[in-house]
């Protein structure tokens, strides 16, 4: 690949971006790859030993902060008519309304994932409660002569104890899945942004 | 390794880079390569936040009929080295510790 198909590339890749950050990169890219051919490199080796243009793209995107794409797909690239004004006003009843309740549904779906978590880890905190409980009563049981009711109350703690422990990990590993989970869906959506521009 | 570890780690290196005299991006990958590899891309972020931090200070100057941009350290970039050096000399004593523990038990 040329310098230029790259730099152009690039740049395609990355048109949801504010357009001074895409020139800023686009700079810096263009100044590794004449450096390269500088040292003696041919033009396409200099292009390859940069990487490539979609590892690249990824990894600015994954960089860059989330409010800034949306900002920059929100601002239009000419003036807006007056009539365009109106009409956006006058519509606001409809797309206002649509806009806070698309918002609502992907905050509370947020919201019922971590319920979830929080729920897990509550049913943890439990059986572990259920497990200390049960063995101090037992004790108390058997101490005060109920020998039989005290053994099946300790037998129970432990039983409880052992559950939670069993689940921690389950717990764990859910916690560590979400937040991966979390990550992916805000890279995705990020990629829907940028996505749209180039279509 | 621990990301934000790591990333303390790298800000320090490419401040080492430019501490003697002022460098450029593709000088910075090469002076580093023979103890660490580092893509463009993540010198980019790097260089960046160190900037925002002003801890260098970009120029850019004319070169074989381009533009290059050169990074300089500030003395805050040079204070933050020194703290680095600080910092690990601490670590390594802790190192030290952690791993005499290991080879009295073998």
């Amino acid at each position: 690949m040329r310098k230029q198909e790259f730099l152009t590339a690039l740049k395609m890749k990355l048109s949801g971006l504010p357009k001074q950050e895409v020139e800023e990169r686009l700079v810096f890219y263009s100044e590794m790859i004449d450096d390269r051919i500088e040292e003696g490199q041919t033009e396409e080796d200099a292009v390859l030993g940069v990487g490539s243009v979609d590892d690249i793209a990824a990894q600015i995107i994954a960089d860059t902060p989330f409010l800034k794409i949306a900002k920059e797909r929100m601002k239009p690239n000419r003036r807006i008519k007056a009539w365009e004004i109106v009409l956006l006003v006058l519509g606001s009843p409809i797309w206002l309304s649509l806009a806070i309740a698309a918002f609502a549904v992907i905050i509370s779906l947020y919201v019922v994932l971590w319920s979830l978590i929080v729920s897990v880890w509550a049913i943890f905190a439990s059986l572990a409660a259920c497990g200390v409980a049960g063995v101090v009563a037992g004790i108390i049981f058997v101490a005060t002569g109920n020998t039989l009711s005290g053994v099946f109350i300790i037998g129970a703690g432990f039983a409880s104890a052992g559950l939670a422990i069993f689940l921690f990990f389950g717990c764990k590993s859910a916690t560590k899945g979400i937040i991966l989970l979390t990550k992916k869906i805000a890279v995705g959506l990020k990629k829907c942004f940028i996505k749209k521009e180039n279509a | 390794m621990d990301i934000q570890l790591k990333r303390g780690l790298l800000d320090v290196c490419v401040l080492a880079a430019i501490k003697n005299e002022e460098s450029y991006g593709y000088k910075i990958i090469k002076d580093m390569k023979p103890y660490l590899e580092m893509s463009e891309s993540t010198l980019y972020t790097i260089l960046k936040r160190l900037e925002l931090a002003e801890m260098l200070t970009v120029r850019s100057a004319e070169h074989g009929g381009r533009l290059r941009k050169y990074y300089k350290i500030t003395p805050a970039g040079l204070n933050r080295i020194e703290d680095f050096k600080n910092e690990w000399r601490e670590v390594m004593s802790i190192y030290r510790f952690v791993t005499k523990e290991e080879s009295e038990n073998a």
